[in-house]
């Protein structure tokens, strides 16, 4: 870092406006007396978050925080407020926050102690910059035909690290499963049996006609956008996790609005779960189709046969398109990585979901209104 | 030419945030939470129009001006309807809006979040 001060422009000024609303976020969060505020502000820390990692260049990182910290956990959380609801609380007393804040404090301290020895921002000699990272930036293009580095790096270089992600969702999934249930609780028994139809749509609810409307109109294109967001992930901004998020989002809509019975008819509980180990075994299985075609595990430049391989590449040459048959097992790879971490995310989210709001059944008596 | 385009687009976009600011201060200075709802929501979808009509002017007909159209179009849809779906249920909750310098709500109920379930209205 040189001694000279950074040019105050408008990114500048509009950096440290985004970190200042971030630090009053975080204030209000800490100050709010009720559980309702607070995670209303946490989304509103999302959104503030979203746009200051835009602002960092970093368009793949704002997307997920925009579509989990802004969408699916606020709405996860809003749930688990409900179920907890009328439990007593039983009111901290004064040493117990004083030790919280203590803890807190040390913590916090020495993050900032630590954060004093990070690299500044676009330290072209900081350790991301100099040695793997400019390395991926430099052969991602040539290695796997990938305009998105951050996809070329997630599906293709550290696809192994990306199988233990999808498989820490997997497993949080199934810890919230086994703790909160699969949601069939919900629809006691055969939700397309029990369920009599038209009886959601009494007089009663009709109030939300215009939610159901907006709702009719926007699912499908919010599904749309999921795939647009999986099958983009290679030149663009998004790839599987949003891509899943995203669809795991227009489920939930449904379900918020029409109701749980009538989404669990239309994405049975078994079914989501049933994607989510899907997803990760189907990851596996690519390994190891490579080591069977004699690569390393997750190494797509071996994920066609030989043999397949230079019949596509005379087959290229005699058709006159350039780019050989090199890219096409990693581009096929990544694509199928990323197809494999949506369904796993996915159904991991719909499952999640299914847990809370199958439990909310059980706690709130039917909603009137 | 050009540059008078330039110029306009600036200026809606500069209109358009300059108005939710204004919505912003509705939502916090009104006296109750119809009126507050209603200087967010119409404020928060007319400063969108103005922003997303400025930025188009600012970037020239392109790829980006479609993807400016559709962001619009979502935020058509969903601002009206949040901010429908937020005062459905304020009166669902029975929160009775303040009419001049009567307020029709019982001092309990003033509070207007959940003090407890909706019974059944």
């Amino acid at each position: 870092m040189t001694g000279i001060a950074p040019p105050l422009d408008a990114n500048t000024l509009l950096g440290f406006g985004l970190l200042t609303m971030l630090v009053a976020t975080v204030a209000a969060i800490a100050l709010s007396r009720r559980t309702m505020t607070a995670i209303l502000l946490m989304s509103v820390y999302s959104a503030a978050s979203t746009m200051w990692l835009l602002l960092m260049d970093a368009p793949d990182v704002a997307f997920t925080e925009a579509v989990v910290g802004a969408g699916v956990s606020t709405v996860v959380l809003l749930g688990a407020v409900l179920l907890t609801r009328g439990e007593r609380v039983a009111k901290a007393g004064r040493w117990r926050v004083a030790a919280a804040a203590a803890v807190t404090l040390v913590l916090g301290g020495l993050l900032v102690y630590a954060a004093i020895d990070l690299p500044a921002l676009g330290d072209p000699a900081s350790p991301a910059n100099a040695h793997v990272g400019r390395l991926y930036l430099e052969a991602a293009g040539r290695d796997t035909g990938a305009d998105n580095v951050v996809t070329a790096v997630l599906a293709s270089y550290r696809g192994f690290d990306t199988l233990g992600e999808a498989s820490v969702i997997f497993a949080a999934g199934v810890g919230v499963a086994l703790m909160l249930g699969f949601g069939t609780r919900a629809t006691q028994d055969d939700p397309r049996r029990s369920r009599v139809r038209g009886l959601d749509a009494l007089p009663e609810s009709d109030h939300h006609v215009v939610l159901r409307v907006a709702a009719k109109l926007l699912i499908p294109v919010i599904t749309l956008c999921a795939f647009y967001v999986l099958f983009h992930g290679e030149t663009g901004a998004g790839g599987g996790f949003q891509a899943g998020v995203v669809a795991a989002v227009a489920i939930i809509l449904h379900a918020l609005v029409f109701g749980l019975a009538d989404t669990m008819v239309a994405v049975r509980p078994g079914a989501a779960r049933a994607l989510a180990a899907l997803g990760v075994l189907a990851y596996c299985g690519l390994g190891v189709a490579s080591i069977v075609n004699g690569g390393m595990f997750l190494d797509h430049d071996f994920l066609l046969p030989p043999a397949f391989q230079t019949r596509l590449q005379t087959w290229l040459e005699s058709a006159g398109i350039s780019g050989g048959a090199h890219d096409w097992g990693q581009h096929l790879g990544m694509l199928a990585v990323e197809s494999a971490v949506f369904i796993t995310v996915a159904g991991t989210m719909v499952t999640v979901f299914y847990g809370f709001a199958g439990r909310l059944r059980d706690a709130v008596p039917e909603p009137g209104a | 030419m050009a540059e008078a385009i330039h110029w306009t687009g600036g200026t809606l976009a500069l209109l358009g945030a300059l108005l939710t600011v204004a919505g912003a201060a509705g939502a916090l200075r009104f006296p109750d939470v119809y009126t507050r709802i209603h200087a967010a929501s119409l404020t928060d979808t007319g400063g969108a129009t103005l922003m997303m009509l400025g930025l188009g002017l600012l970037a020239g007909l392109s790829l980006v001006t479609l993807k400016l159209a559709l962001a619009w179009l979502f935020i058509m849809l969903t601002s009206p309807t949040a901010a429908h779906a937020l005062a459905n249920a304020a009166h669902g909750s029975g929160l009775r809006p303040q009419i001049g310098l009567w307020r029709i709500v019982p001092a309990q109920a003033e509070d207007g979040d959940q003090t407890d379930d909706g019974d059944g209205a």
